[in-house]
């Protein structure tokens, strides 16, 4: 479907028929620290929400970006738009227009607005992004009166026709009306209808189905697929949902924790998942056919801290396929722990948490820990402790990271592999991050 | 009530009672008052649920699902009336008193909600949700037989008890989820209504969620209605669905049954417009739900119905069981003239004639 529409003078692949490149995307947030910390000057520490994205958006693509809340995608789609503030990288637009590409990293205040009749958003909620207060008319013309383009009579012929693309027809029966008039679908066709009416070339679309239900959900789906078509769309389609990725998108890239773990095109991700995440994301999904179920090995936990990203590949503690260089680290130990906890009985907890105190020193950096007995415990208590939840489940993938673990005099020393370095690479027609390729 | 605090306490079942329904739905209706009129938001809908077992009950945003959760708990807002026959082991729940009704909740009868992070109170402690919880239910009980009671119910829900004294900021969405589930099950409630509990959540930590209701029978042998328009949640947490549309049981079997072999063209529909990693091509239903101040005269689906008769608009179908008769344990009960055939006048039965749906009519 995406062939048609791609510029008919650039039949070559390459950089010609680049519409977005986005060039080692950062998005860092800096965090404020506590009370305490602000007045002696230290750091409350950085989130980095996007961190080192590269993408090339080619011309008539639907481009999906997929993740649990908390992987970024949300930013990096707002990013693309200039909505938050870039703290490192590019992100070079090539109009359609022909002129020199444009960095909208480095654009401002009313040059970044004026530029953004170019690419315009679909919002999630449909309810909160129409004003209560202004007549369907009004917002949905409100773009081409911000932006001086429109007025009179040539106003309400644009809205009249932007209202007629997104199938709000007759147009007049919704002119007049208010968003608390409208169904939940209505009001996100009027959305997109708001979005279209600049003519831009590129819809960022964040979780645009999301809040509908599902006999709605086709319906938008199938007008996006429609004006796509008609006004040479190019869209980024944000979601949670792999399902309507996998009909809607031609290439996908899935995040986890500000990064791309892995990008391909649809089909081959979805048919040959490689990394971890992507596969353990994939067989979550509950299925309406009751004889496939989701099976019960799925990864534990949930994404992280993004203010303290686990060492190496992010997605290590939870990853049931994870090696001994994936960044095993202290805190890892501190999860496993807790784990076990809520398998003892409440007495055995109460003796061990006694016995190894509130674990602090393995809130740290170092690979290398040593466990002191706390209240009076043996070394020797301490090392049995150890050894048993070892024992209870050799096949917890830290035990793959710890390369050492041994009795001192006065106490336990743990110590990890070192991690490995990770990034993307090519693998087949996908590009995964996983050391397993 | 003066049962001692044990975990057999379990109120007032004795063995004959296994079999019999936990809760037993007759017709319930349940209105709410607005100034156009009265909404039908449940118009004449029956079910049961026994011992350990999960109905999963879906349907689109206004069909009325999350008001009959509500209304069985008790807990509808000013405005609303419900009528019809809503037994509790026997008990009428309709007949009892507010005052009386306050008693069954919590003990009884409990809740889950959406959203985790707006119900525990970001001042308490876990330790103190657990124990106003309990201390309301038991004024007796001793500080060391809440800790030992609320870490067991923890424990099996994933929570270490290293996190006993942590507020609840310090934990993620789906932990605050679990939570919510321990509180509720910590007063070993025979009957929990969860109304959507995953839909704030990740598909993975969804799907450790649904695992975790899936256990409940086996950890608590608690009866579950679980309510949510993801029909996938259904197919895999589920002993028996019920379709919900305009307020009405459209259709309700054995989940394996209804998602396999769907009889009410509702049903069929909704299960082709769902978007799976199976779907090649969108089908959505056209038009949109009624208005439920003046729903359609008949069955209530007829106006988006593929294949309408003539008689459709005229009365409405009963819930039968789709192989004739009255309803039966493990075989689906559907709401549809063309399961009735016999029933529809033979002059009756052509093809409706319908205005086709205009597009300010679309949802």
């Amino acid at each position: 479907m995406s062939e048609t529409v791609t510029v008919p003078e650039a039949p070559t692949a390459g950089k010609a028929d680049v519409i977005l490149d986005v060039d080692h995307l950062q998005v860092h947030f800096k965090l404020r620290g506590a009370g305490l910390s602000r007045i002696l000057g230290r750091e409350g520490g950085i989130v980095k929400a996007v961190d080192d994205v590269t993408i090339a958006l080619k011309r008539g693509e639907v481009f999906g970006l997929v993740g649990e809340s908390g992987s970024g995608k949300t930013t990096l789609g707002r990013a693309v738009l200039g909505l938050v503030p870039i703290t490192g990288g590019l992100i070079r637009h090539q109009s359609l227009d022909g002129g020199a590409p444009v960095d909208i990293a480095s654009l401002k205040g009313k040059k970044l607005r004026k530029h953004r009749q170019k690419l315009q958003m679909v919002f999630q909620d449909p309810h909160a992004a129409l004003n209560p207060a202004m007549t369907i008319e009004t917002q949905v013309g409100h773009p081409l009166v911000i932006h001086g383009r429109a007025k009179g009579a040539e106003l309400k012929a644009k809205v009249k026709s932007a209202l007629e693309h997104v199938g709000l027809a007759p147009a007049e029966q919704f002119m007049s009306k208010y968003p608390s008039d409208l169904s939940g679908g209505q009001k996100q066709r009027a959305v997109i209808a708001r979005a279209i009416i600049l003519e831009p070339e590129v819809l960022v679309a964040d979780e645009p189905v999301s809040m509908l239900d599902m006999s709605v959900r086709a319906k938008i789906l199938q007008l996006m697929l429609d004006l796509k078509q008609y006004l040479q769309l190019t869209y980024i389609y944000i979601t949670h949902d792999l399902a309507t990725a996998k009909f809607f998108c031609d290439r996908v890239a899935i995040m986890y924790l500000g990064k791309i773990v892995e990008v391909g095109p649809t089909a081959e991700i979805f048919a040959e998942p490689r990394h971890p995440y992507t596969q353990a994301l994939l067989k979550a999904i509950p299925d309406v056919d009751p004889s496939k179920m989701v099976p019960r090995d799925l990864p534990r936990g949930e994404i992280p801290d993004a203010a303290r990203p686990p060492r190496g590949c992010s997605f290590h503690p939870r990853c049931p396929l994870a090696r001994a260089e994936c960044g095993w680290e202290p805190r890892d130990l501190k999860a496993m722990v807790d784990e076990h906890w809520t398998r003892v009985s409440v007495e055995q907890f109460e003796k061990e948490q006694a016995l190894v105190g509130n674990l602090k020193e393995l809130n740290t950096d170092k690979l290398k820990v040593k466990l002191e007995p706390a209240h009076g415990g043996s070394v020797d208590e301490l090392w049995t402790m150890f050894e048993n939840i070892r024992t209870e489940n050799p096949e917890e993938p830290l035990w793959r990271g710890v390369t050492r673990m041994e009795k001192v005099k006065d106490g336990v020393v743990i110590e990890f592999a070192k991690p490995a370095e990770i990034a993307l690479h090519p693998v087949g027609n996908a590009d995964v991050s996983c050391v397993l390729y | 009530m003066s049962s001692p605090i044990n975990p057999a306490f379990e109120t007032d079942v004795n063995a004959a009672d296994q079999d019999l329904p936990v809760v037993n739905a007759e017709d319930i209706r349940i209105w709410y008052g607005t100034p156009k009129g009265p909404v039908r938001a449940v118009d004449g809908v029956s079910f049961s649920i026994r011992r350990g077992e999960i109905l999963g009950l879906v349907g689109e945003s206004g069909s009325g699902k999350s008001t009959i959760g509500r209304g069985l708990l008790g807990l509808l807002p000013p405005g609303s009336v419900i009528d019809g026959e809503l037994s509790f082991k026997g008990q009428d729940l309709l007949a009892l008193s507010p005052k009386e009704r306050f008693k069954y909740r919590g003990r009884n009868l409990a809740m889950i909600f959406q959203e985790p992070l707006t119900r525990l109170n970001p001042l308490m402690r876990v330790s103190e949700h657990f124990a106003e919880t309990l201390r309301t239910h038991f004024p007796k009980i001793s500080d060391e037989e809440i800790e030992t009671r609320s870490l067991n119910v923890l424990k099996v829900i994933g929570i270490p008890p290293s996190r006993w004294l942590a507020y609840p900021h310090e934990f993620s969405g789906g932990m605050r989820q679990r939570i919510m589930i321990a509180l509720a099950l910590v007063l070993q409630p025979a009957f929990v209504v969860a109304d959507e509990p995953t839909t704030a959540l990740d598909v993975l930590v969804e799907a450790q969620i649904i695992k975790i209701l899936h256990d409940l029978r086996e950890n608590f042998d608690t009866a579950l209605l679980l309510i949510t328009h993801n029909l996938g949640i259904i197919a895999e947490a589920c002993d028996r669905v019920a379709v919900m549309y305009a307020g009405k049981i459209v259709e309700i079997g054995d989940a394996v049954e209804v998602f396999s072999n769907p009889q009410h063209p509702y049903t069929q529909e909704l299960l082709r417009s769902t978007i799976t990693l199976r779907t090649d091509g969108l089908h959505s239903i056209p038009g949109a739900p009624p208005d439920l101040i003046d729903p359609p005269s008949g069955c209530h689906f007829y106006p988006r119905c593929p294949k309408p008769m003539e008689y459709c608009p005229l009365a409405e179908p009963d819930m039968l069981n789709v192989h004739g008769g009255a309803s039966r344990p493990g075989s689906t009960d559907a709401a549809c003239w063309h399961l009735q055939l016999n029933d529809v006048p033979a002059d009756k039965r052509g093809p409706l004639e319908r205005d086709e749906i205009a597009a300010f009519e679309e949802a």
